[in-house]
């Protein structure tokens, strides 16, 4: 496929990252600084153009009329919108995806219809990972919290604890100790490595385990893994810029919200426009406006500025004046493995949020949501099966009947509204929503002939 | 300063037209009284185009600053116009209770020095009526609506005149269309309310007289005893809503009226803090008087304190009762109300609610910024924070409000009154309310006070009316010079 990504900020460098390692893609990088592409042309295997994203000549020198896909994600709304725009009117560009923060557009959905604007689909990364870390605090004691058939079905990624039931049991025991909800384990990393959940595999504290349930029974099922953390009242925010915003947006009416900001001018519009959160104008680590705001009864502390070495140390600050939990937000993996098993209890990485949603789109076929987990080594996918039993090679057979590559395994069928766990003699049917965990994600494009065989070609 | 002169001509020629109401009505109720007001709207025509003619070259030199010294000129000049009838007509009325009575009328306060009401000529009735209703919304405020000579200085005229702290809300992005619609509305709430007091039971001419004087919350009655001489609980009833009303900013009855939603009223923060005071103001006042025993029936209780807590919170001053006989909580109460109640864009007068809230909302910050030093929290009113500059502007205004109300005082006792009539007459005066208590209260009328008691009454009227601002600026060196 031919790929066209504008704008190679953080989201724009991951996304052609991930694009550029898949065989199948062609990825061309435009962007206005050329010092950027060249450092980027460097590591990837793309093109770049030097320009201004939304120019024709721009776009045509990077191969606008061949696109298959444009994905435009500099910094700018405007531009994104109207680079679509540009790449619609003059080279009917079949699939445009924009990067669209403000919630002034985003609030609009008509702005986004056939007759309107020629964004196919847009992402709003703030949104996203707004909506990541709102899930993560209203499921205290959860590494990941990952949504698929519209919140129907949640991935879950939990750490072991030695007082959750299951704990050194054997994962059939689940059942037995659950019988009223159904849940399933697709994944469980011992040490950073992966091992393949069996019926006699025996949990160990320490574990990082993933699990499909349907939203209402996670909790019952995470109290097996660890026990039930207190629900969250009190969060501290560091930085208030537009995730940090958005997330006391999104907070300030269940829970008791203070928001640190550095910058006077800032501090001052934002709580203009948040109506219940506490907005604190100093520096997140500043440890006598910690104490003095009582940061030791925080159930959260979340660290979301634009600096990650500030993110991780106002994080640990806080972590060691008695904050119950504190999250960072860290885009360098590297940083993020370093702390995560250290003084930090969540690394939130904005790219691999992002991205998951953007891989939804760019993939061939019917997929519907992909999630990258533990820093994109691993996915998790929801795709649609279509056709007949003839024409695909899934449909009709049962669950244990499908060769899967090593390391992937079905979680779950959502079948118009009703989930079923991916137990060994679920039947597929045509029109199934299929959740799957890939362990390595290199085994994707076996996964999708496997399952969309007849509607690649 | 000839560009001043000029428009104030313009104004005092204008108001000249506004002698057709009791012309008309002295011809109709054949009360001998027209050549009277013929000869007054000729001598406020004629100077005003006489003045108009003199400094026509000067007619587009308007400054910004002219705005507050026209606008406190305007108004002096047009009660000095307005009490010529009254010279003429009553012979035996001094000069400084015929200005009181005219200036009482313009700025709504409602105070008379008038005995004898009931026998007074209806043309004259009517004129003080007019009077009320004219200055209700502001008579600048109308002369921007309907004269385009107005129109270089309409916004800084407009602002100076208009009640309330927030004075760049335009409903229209021209400030004569603004000021058309609400005198439009203004004028088709005034003819209902009208048309309600005539079905409640009042005669065509008590109904326009009264209609006037409820929708611009001014209290003069075609009556001695005021609603009371009425004894009727369908008209007490038409009056409290009228009065309700116009207590309200009128750019929201524009909006609903257009929109025929109450939807406006709803989100307004001034007017649900207005339905708040005066509910638990009405329900503290009744319990009050029933359990004190000043009415032994419940509902005359709930009656009385109603009708008289309204009249005298939305700065109206109508009474049906003598209040000051009442427990001393309450007489003291109704005047607190007179001070905060009305709100911006009414035709009310006092601090106006949203001034009461947003200092509230700030003192409320202080108490919150002792235990969060660091906290930024912005001032709002109804969710919508309020900037800086507002708040800064609104605490110079609490300050000189009661430096005004202080020295005013001061200067009533040292002309030898009582402190209770000194203070509540300047109160009343200062709010456009009317009665206060003692000497002037709801059973007296100020008739009963000194030439030079009228006279500083007279002037708390006239900075009351103006929002002080617009009439202290001018006694500040700043504004003189060059």
């Amino acid at each position: 496929m031919k790929i066209i990504i504008l704008g190679a900020g953080q989201v724009g460098r991951t996304a052609a990252y991930h694009l550029s390692r898949e065989e199948s893609n062609e990825v061309t990088v435009v962007d206005i600084n050329e010092d950027t592409l060249r450092d980027l042309q460097d590591r990837l295997d793309i093109r770049t153009v030097a320009g201004n994203a939304s120019y024709p000549t721009v776009l045509e020198a990077a191969g606008a009329n061949e696109a298959d896909i444009i994905v435009a994600l500099t910094s700018a709304d405007e531009v994104n919108m109207m680079a679509c725009e540009v790449a619609f009117t003059l080279y009917r560009t079949p699939t445009k995806i924009a990067r669209i923060r403000s919630a002034e557009y985003t609030n609009r959905k008509e702005l986004f219809s056939e007759e309107a604007l020629s964004v196919d689909v847009f992402i709003s990364p703030e949104e996203l990972v707004t909506d990541y870390i709102e899930k993560l605090i209203k499921h205290p004691g959860a590494l990941q919290v990952l949504d698929f058939a519209d919140g129907k079905v949640r991935l879950v990624g939990v750490r072991a604890k030695k007082d959750g039931l299951l704990v050194g049991r054997a994962l059939r025991e689940l059942r037995e100790h659950l019988p009223k909800s159904d849940a399933r384990v697709v994944a469980i990393y011992r040490a950073g490595r992966s091992i393949p959940p069996k019926g006699d595999t025996v949990l160990e504290q320490g574990d990082e385990v993933f699990f499909l349930a349907a939203s209402t029974d996670i909790k019952r099922v995470m109290s097996e893994l660890r026990k039930a953390d207190s629900p969250v009242k009190r969060v501290v925010i560091a930085g208030g810029g537009n995730i940090g915003f958005r997330l006391a947006k999104a907070l300030e009416k269940q829970n008791q919200v203070k928001l640190i900001e550095r910058d006077q001018r800032r501090a001052r519009k934002v709580s203009e426009l948040l109506e219940n959160t506490i907005v604190l104008n100093g520096d997140a680590a500043d440890e006598e406006l910690l104490i003095e705001e009582n940061i030791d009864s925080a159930d959260v502390f979340a660290a979301l500025t634009n600096s990650e070495e500030a993110n991780i140390l106002s994080a640990m600050l806080a972590k060691r004046l008695g904050a119950h939990k504190v999250m960072a937000l860290i885009n360098k993996p590297s940083y993020a493995e370093l702390m995560e098993s250290g003084s930090i209890d969540i690394a939130i990485s904005p790219q691999s949020i992002t991205i998951g949603s953007l891989l939804a789109h760019v993939r061939r076929g019917d997929i519907v949501r992909v999630h990258s987990l533990r820093r994109g080594a691993a996915e998790a996918i929801e795709l649609i099966v279509h056709g007949s039993e003839r024409s695909c090679r899934v449909i009709g057979k049962r669950i244990e009947e499908i060769q899967l590559p090593e390391g992937a395994s079905i979680g779950a069928i959502v079948r118009a509204d009703r989930v079923i766990m991916a137990h060994h003699d679920a039947v597929v049917e045509a029109d199934d929503h299929v959740i799957l965990f890939l362990a390595d994600r290199r085994h994707i494009e076996a996964v999708e002939k496997l399952f969309l065989g007849a509607a690649i070609r | 300063m000839p560009g001043v002169a000029h428009v104030l001509g313009t104004l005092l020629a204008f108001f000249g037209i506004a002698y057709v109401v009791p012309v008309l009505t002295s011809l109709v109720t054949l009360d001998g009284k027209a050549p009277v007001f013929l000869l007054a709207a000729l001598i406020s025509s004629g100077t005003g185009l006489l003045v108009r003619f003199l400094t026509r070259k000067h007619s587009r030199e308007l400054k910004p600053r002219d705005g507050f010294l026209l606008a406190t000129l305007s108004w002096v000049l047009m009660s000095l116009s307005a009490s010529i009838p009254l010279l003429l007509a009553l012979p035996g009325l001094s000069f400084t209770n015929a200005y009181f009575e005219a200036m009482s009328g313009l700025t709504t306060t409602g105070s008379t020095i008038l005995t004898g009401l009931d026998n007074l000529a209806p043309s004259i009735n009517i004129w003080r009526h007019t009077l009320h209703w004219l200055g209700g919304l502001g008579i600048i405020v109308l002369a921007v609506a309907i004269l385009p000579l107005l129109g270089v200085g309409g916004m800084q005229l407009y602002r100076a005149e208009a009640p309330g702290p927030v004075k760049d809300e335009k409903l229209t992005p021209r400030i004569t269309e603004t000021a058309k619609s609400l005198w439009v509305v203004y004028t088709v709430m005034t003819i209902a309310g009208m048309i309600a007091l005539r079905m409640a039971g009042m005669t065509w001419f008590d109904a326009i007289c009264h209609g006037m004087s409820a929708l611009s919350l001014g209290g003069f009655s075609t009556h001695d005893n005021s609603l009371g001489h009425y004894n009727s609980l369908a008209i007490e009833m038409v009056m409290c809503v009228l009065m309700v009303a116009a207590s309200l900013n009128f750019a929201r009855h524009f909006v609903a009226l257009r929109r025929l939603t109450l939807q406006p009223y709803r989100k307004d923060p001034e007017a649900r803090a207005i339905a708040a005071v005066l509910g638990v103001s009405i329900v503290g006042i009744t319990l009050l008087l029933y359990f004190e025993g000043t009415y032994p029936v419940f509902f005359s209780a709930l009656r009385h304190a109603t009708f008289n807590v309204i009249s005298m919170a939305t700065t109206s001053g109508f009474v049906t009762e003598n209040f000051d006989t009442w427990p001393a909580f309450a007489p003291i109460w109704l005047l607190f109300l007179t001070c905060i109640v009305c709100s911006t864009g009414s035709t009310g007068g006092g601090i106006k609610m949203f001034r009461t809230l947003l200092l509230a909302r700030k003192a409320g910050r202080e108490l919150k910024l002792l235990v969060h030093p660091s906290a930024v929290w912005p001032v709002r009113i109804g969710g919508k924070p309020v900037p800086d500059h507002i708040g800064d502007s609104v605490l110079a205004f609490i300050f000189l409000y009661f430096v005004t109300v202080v020295t005013l005082t001061f200067a009533m006792l040292l002309t030898g009154l009582d402190f209770d009539s000194s203070f509540s007459a300047i109160v009343a005066s200062i709010n456009n309310a009317g009665p206060g208590l003692a000497t002037v209260g709801p059973s007296h009328n100020y008739s009963e006070l000194t030439h030079t008691q009228t006279w500083i009454c007279t002037a708390a009227m006239l900075v009351g009316r103006l929002e002080i601002f617009s009439v202290l600026v001018l006694f500040t060196p700043a504004f003189w010079r060059k």
